[in-house]
């Protein structure tokens, strides 16, 4: 089999098992699922920059909460139809990660990361100094018809899983898209040897830029659904918690592959929630194996799949 | 006429001369040497050219356009192509996508950049190591494949940051034949020490010391050259 032909029936059955699951899965998981699909479309925006351009940003609550407020605000305060509100999140979106980028990207390595975590904290505050509009900590909860996407009601579990699945294949198929595209293979050539990239005639500062862009614009993408799919939008979203996060799920699952922060945000949520179920030390399990994980499987769950058995893994 | 000028280029590093104030002419379709002592600055000034570093002060012109304020990127757009004397590949890649990377920012199709790379890497010898990382290749032939992503770019003017350190005998015989094929279709400037690489392939030589041109000529006329071999040769 080509990788081609490998990487659609790979992709294809991840999404049609998580179609099957819609059926299927009792309560619990059916909800589990469809906060995993969404959160696992943050992680795959961060993934773009640090999994494919070896650009490590711990500031991606700032895009995951520009969406989340761009569309909350926008539906709660502007009076928008939620769609309406996905796109002011969208927008939002990527137009902090184009600014951002524009000043990050003048630094790199431990200055980039230093200055993210100051944009998104910078953030953070902001969300609270805006506390009359935003609610601060305690956020604002959406309701009725602020919830009621083209007709379907995003309240209704069924319905809201099969949104978060709509979402997930078209960032999935998106993102694969892009990383066989040519922009795609520049971005790893640059996490690969920036300045051979450079000396080959790519304008390396552009394709970061671009790079920043998508990655910022897929996290606000993810925020803006969560807040519209759960009906709540808070401060906590951008808290450097958040920030953290999708780090953590891409490197479990496999930075730089497709299917890795799906796998990683999954892995991550059944781990705390199991292991919770026996011991309130569940941060300690959850710990152990972590580090077991990093020692064993250092490249993540999909890294592993791509070094034993699959190299052609996208 | 010219392909490539520089008009009193000139690049110090903390007080270091390390180019001075270099004249120099490339003529179109030549192939020429760059040699020297070591830390006569011909890194240097070949950096200077491509852009990886920027001048102290004077010209960089490239087919009669001043190209001094260009970044990196815009030149290797106009037609030159820069291969690293310490090898630069993308080591966790395999070797047919590092020179795919070179090849396909002038071929629009996958087609045609598939052909590229195939060309590329059966005229420098890599023919059978495409799906290779490129990091586990031997030095060797990584120099290889530095030339491979040369080539692919159909540059007019390839500089070649000596390429021949580290070849086995037969590779250097393959890299000179490889050079004289090219020379109908690209200008070249080499740095090379090896001297038998110079006599055979260049039309003509430079030698720079201490930042500054000291002799220009044929082959012939260079070993011929008293304070060439005074600086330089007369030790090899």
């Amino acid at each position: 089999m080509s990788d081609g032909a490998r990487s659609l029936a790979l992709h294809g059955a991840l999404l049609a098992l998580l179609l099957a699951g819609a059926f299927v899965l009792p309560a619990y998981h059916h909800g589990v699922l469809a906060r995993v699909m969404v959160l696992s479309v943050y992680a795959a925006g961060y993934n773009i920059m640090f999994g494919y351009t070896g650009l490590l940003s711990l500031g991606h609550a700032l895009f995951f909460a520009a969406g989340m407020y761009g569309m909350g605000l926008a539906v709660q305060h502007g009076g928008v139809t939620p769609a309406l509100g996905l796109l002011a999140g969208l927008g939002c979106g990527l137009a902090v990660a184009f600014a951002l980028g524009l000043l990050a990207l003048r630094t790199a390595g431990v200055a980039f990361m230093i200055v993210t975590l100051m944009f998104a904290q910078a953030g953070y505050l902001t969300v609270l100094y805006f506390g009359p509009y935003t609610r601060g900590d305690e956020g604002f909860v959406l309701q009725g018809a602020q919830r009621v996407l083209f007709g379907f009601d995003l309240s209704d579990a069924g319905v809201r899983y099969i949104a978060a699945l709509i979402l997930f294949a078209a960032v999935l198929v998106g993102v694969l898209a892009l990383v066989r595209s040519r922009f795609g293979r520049v971005l790893v050539a640059i996490r690969e040897n920036e300045e051979r990239a450079r000396m080959l005639g790519y304008d390396t500062f552009a394709h970061k830029l671009g790079a920043v862009v998508i990655s910022g614009g897929i996290a606000a993408l993810a925020g803006a659904a969560y807040g519209l799919l759960f009906g709540y939008v808070g401060a906590t979203f951008a808290s450097v918690q958040y920030s953290i996060f999708p780090l953590l799920w891409v490197l479990l699952g496999g930075a730089g592959t497709v299917i890795g922060p799906f796998l990683g945000t999954l892995f991550m949520f059944y781990l705390i929630d199991l292991s919770s179920g026996y011991t309130s030390a569940y941060m300690l399990i959850a710990g152990v194996v972590l580090v077991a994980l990093t020692l064993f499987a250092p490249q993540g769950l999909a890294g592993e799949l791509r070094r034993r058995i699959w190299r052609g893994l996208p | 006429m010219s392909l490539l000028q520089t008009r009193a280029l000139t690049r110090h590093f903390s007080g270091l001369k390390a180019v001075e104030t270099v004249d120099f002419d490339l003529p179109e379709g030549e192939v020429r040497a760059l040699i020297g002592p070591n830390g006569a600055g011909k890194t240097t000034f070949v950096s200077l050219l491509c852009g990886r570093i920027p001048p102290t002060s004077g010209q960089v012109i490239f087919d009669g356009r001043d190209i001094s304020a260009l970044p990196a990127h815009r030149r290797i757009n106009l037609g030159m192509a820069y291969t690293f004397q310490i090898t630069s590949v993308f080591a966790n890649l395999p070797v047919a996508e590092n020179v795919a990377l070179a090849a396909r920012r002038r071929e629009a199709t996958s087609a045609g950049v598939a052909r590229a790379v195939a060309d590329a890497l059966e005229r420098v010898g890599l023919g059978d190591r495409g799906d290779q990382n490129a990091g586990d290749l031997s030095y060797g032939h990584q120099r290889l494949l530095e030339i491979a992503m040369g080539l692919a770019q159909a540059p007019r003017l390839l500089i070649l940051d000596e390429p021949t350190q580290g070849l086995a005998d037969a590779e250097i015989a393959a890299f000179k034949a490889l050079v004289r094929e090219l020379a109908s279709s690209t200008t070249i400037l080499l740095i090379e020490h090896n001297m038998s690489v110079v006599m055979e392939t260049a039309d003509r030589v430079s030698v720079l010391n201490f930042g500054q041109i000291l002799a220009e000529g044929t082959p012939a006329e260079i070993r011929a050259n008293p304070a060439v071999q005074a600086a330089y040769l007369g030790t090899a």
